[in-house]
């Protein structure tokens, strides 16, 4: 069984909700990332996302575009990512799924990075801008490596599409829960309920809501319909606020903290 | 074996498709329904050939450029005059078919992404033309250069959303507009104004070009009796270039060639010419050559032409390029410029600098050619736009 599934599994099993967090890899810098993936998985995070950076992050609202603009002026790639987490799987056994957009993965090489990602110890992927239509060249190398391709829904998916993706996805469900970019309104649990419920239906894995979630009531509201809630931008904008600076680890344990203990 | 792309899945060979998040995927597939459903109605293509007519003032001459053509001494030289179009370019021929489109499906507000104001002025008038609400996506440095066409869009009730990300430039206006659709999508229509973006966008936006090549062919005809030897464009997405080439591209005896925007020369890195010089990447919801750098992160580009200015090309111009079936050359900002100077001297024509390009590569391609030859370009805007960025590159303060 997939860490994903393992550790999501045992989460439901104990009637718990998983909490996972997202922060772009390299913002302010590689080692920074690596000491904020130990202190978010020490302060209950069940799943970790790193985002890789792209230069043009289409579907990302200002917070994680200018995230990534400083992840790549420190010089962040793909490769330097995927080496982060393996000095990462030396310490923990978190899930770790990488976020992103298709081109730096197609620049890398599908085959390649299917085969690095599984060596590193990365258990999904998720492709902002690679639906499953497009996703032949990838999904086969990805499956046989063992990493799991997630599947995204958005409000805007209809019921058929809604039950094909659903039926096809793997790891985790990732609902996006609102019609816009990262980070750009906040969640209105009341109007993804019945959605949700929906999709947990006919959803094979558990399901995650992200995109707006961004307070400790913000989750709990989430928490309440779905199986797992994805935080982003508000940490990547709390990391920004005091990056640099010695209270940043702190900062982000105490939120992480509170978010998990509202869940 | 006739040329029939792209497949039913937006496909040019390996390029083009649908990339993006699946917040729009289903306002694509939607689009790409109500798009066949037009192309297979007599009635919207007669509304269509309506609007063209009266009101874009088509067809555009086919003009024998007689002075160029001695000039140069080599292959006849017709110019094919979109810089006759209301408007001042052919990007009008695209607005207003996917404006009635828009119109057939319900929508009141239309988006849009401009880098040389062209594309945006072209929809914010045919908005104007039917009283929608419009948003128009430019981005700083592409303000600054395109002044004029800033203030025409406002003049016609657009609305101009500085875009102050990444280079400013077209490239981060499509990234900002896609943002503003994502958010939007429901009740917005996206017109993208060249023939890249997701399916079915590049083919819809090459159909509604494609007036620009059965005119000339007919008007050719009518003149010489002949199909022309060579047809050359500019190519920054390669909208004008497509809708010229489309109609000859079954037609082997006819050299299609397409004129890149070399900068400051391929050589230097600071250029525009991603056929020439780009890998296979994805960006903008299609796969196609791009300037990128070894981890897959989408380089700057570089043109003095605003409309050029773009680190992709279509997806269907990367198609070709593989097929063989079209050529792919560049030339320099500075070789341009006297393209510029060229035309406008000797034949009173002031070119838009992104058809200045197609107009400098006549002076490689003319002389090589003997004078029973016929060379068709399209002239695809006209220049007025440009006149303070040609006066600050010859030193002149206006």
């Amino acid at each position: 069984m997939s860490r994903i599934a393992f550790t999501l599994n045992a989460l439901k099993a104990r009637g718990e909700k998983a909490l996972v967090t997202f922060i772009t890899a390299g913002d302010p810098d590689l080692t920074t990332s690596e000491q904020l993936v130990h202190s978010l998985v020490e302060s209950g995070a069940d799943l970790i996302e790193l985002g890789f950076p792209f230069s043009d992050p289409m579907a990302d609202g200002p917070t994680i575009q200018l995230s990534s603009e400083r992840a790549l002026a420190a010089g962040t790639t793909l490769r330097g990512v995927l080496d982060l987490v393996s000095r990462v799987r030396q310490h923990s056994n978190v899930p770790i799924v990488l976020m992103g957009y298709y081109n730096p993965v197609l620049t890398y090489g599908p085959a390649q990075f299917a085969r690095d990602a599984a060596a590193v110890g990365v258990d999904g992927l998720l492709l902002v801008d690679l639906p499953p239509e497009e996703a032949e060249e990838l999904h086969p190398l990805l499956t046989d490596a063992g990493v799991d391709l997630i599947t995204l829904l958005a409000p805007t998916t209809g019921a058929e599409r809604m039950a094909q993706l659903a039926a096809a996805s793997e790891g985790f469900l990732y609902y996006v829960s609102m019609t816009g970019v990262t980070g750009s309104q906040q969640v209105d649990a009341s109007a993804i309920t019945s959605a949700v419920g929906e999709i947990k239906q006919i959803s094979p894995v558990p399901v995650a809501v992200g995109f707006g979630v961004s307070t400790p009531e913000d989750a709990k509201s989430v928490a309440a319909i779905a199986d797992a809630v994805v935080v982003g931008s508000a940490l990547v904008k709390l990391i920004a606020e005091f990056s640099g600076t010695p209270r940043l680890q702190s900062e982000v344990q105490g939120f992480v903290r509170q978010l998990k203990a509202a869940i | 074996m006739s040329y029939q792309e792209p497949d039913p899945r937006g496909h040019f060979g390996q390029f083009g498709g649908r990339y993006v998040a699946e917040t729009l995927m289903p306002a694509l597939l939607e689009l790409e329904e109500n798009y066949k459903q037009c192309q297979a109605d007599p009635s919207f293509q007669a509304e269509f050939d309506s609007y063209l007519k009266n009101y874009v003032g088509r067809p555009s001459p086919l003009y024998f450029a007689e002075r160029l053509t001695e000039h140069l001494g080599g292959a006849k030289i017709y110019l094919k005059r979109e810089d006759l179009n209301h408007t001042g370019a052919h990007k009008v021929n695209n607005t207003v078919g996917q404006i009635l489109l828009a119109r057939r499906m319900g929508k009141r507000k239309v988006i849009a992404e401009t880098g040389a104001g062209q594309h945006g002025v072209a929809t914010a008038t045919v908005a104007a033309l039917f009283g929608m609400e419009c948003d128009i996506f430019m981005g700083t440095e592409d303000i600054r250069r395109q002044s004029l066409n800033v203030f025409r869009m406002k003049l016609l009730g657009a609305r101009v959303h500085e875009v102050t990300s990444g280079t400013a430039t077209l490239k981060d206006a499509m990234n900002d507009a896609l943002r503003y659709w994502v958010t939007h999508v429901r009740d917005t229509f996206y017109v993208i104004g060249t023939v890249a973006g997701p399916h079915p966008y590049p083919q819809m936006v090459r159909d509604f070009q494609s007036v620009i090549g059965h005119e000339s062919k007919e008007q050719l005809m009518a003149a010489e009796g002949l199909l022309p030897d060579v047809a050359v464009a500019c190519i920054g997405g390669g909208s004008n270039a497509m809708g010229l080439f489309y109609p000859f591209v079954n037609d082997a005896s006819v050299r299609l060639i397409g004129v890149e925007a070399a900068g400051l020369g391929v050589e230097t890195g600071k250029h525009a010419a991603s056929i020439s010089a780009g890998r296979v990447g994805v960006l903008h919801g299609n796969k196609t050559y791009l300037l990128q750098d070894d981890d897959g992160q989408i380089q700057h580009a570089h043109s003095i032409s605003a409309g050029l200015d773009y680190p992709g090309v279509g997806p269907e111009h990367a198609l070709l390029n593989d097929l063989g079936r079209a050529e792919y050359v560049s030339v320099t900002d500075d070789e341009a410029l006297a393209a510029f100077r060229m035309l406008t001297e000797m034949e009173g024509i002031i070119p838009a600098l992104e058809s200045a390009h197609a107009i400098a590569y006549l002076l490689k391609l003319a002389p090589e050619l003997s004078p029973e030859k016929v060379i068709l370009v399209c002239l695809s805007g006209r220049g007025d736009k440009d006149i303070h960025t040609v006066a600050e590159a010859m030193g002149m303060d206006l």
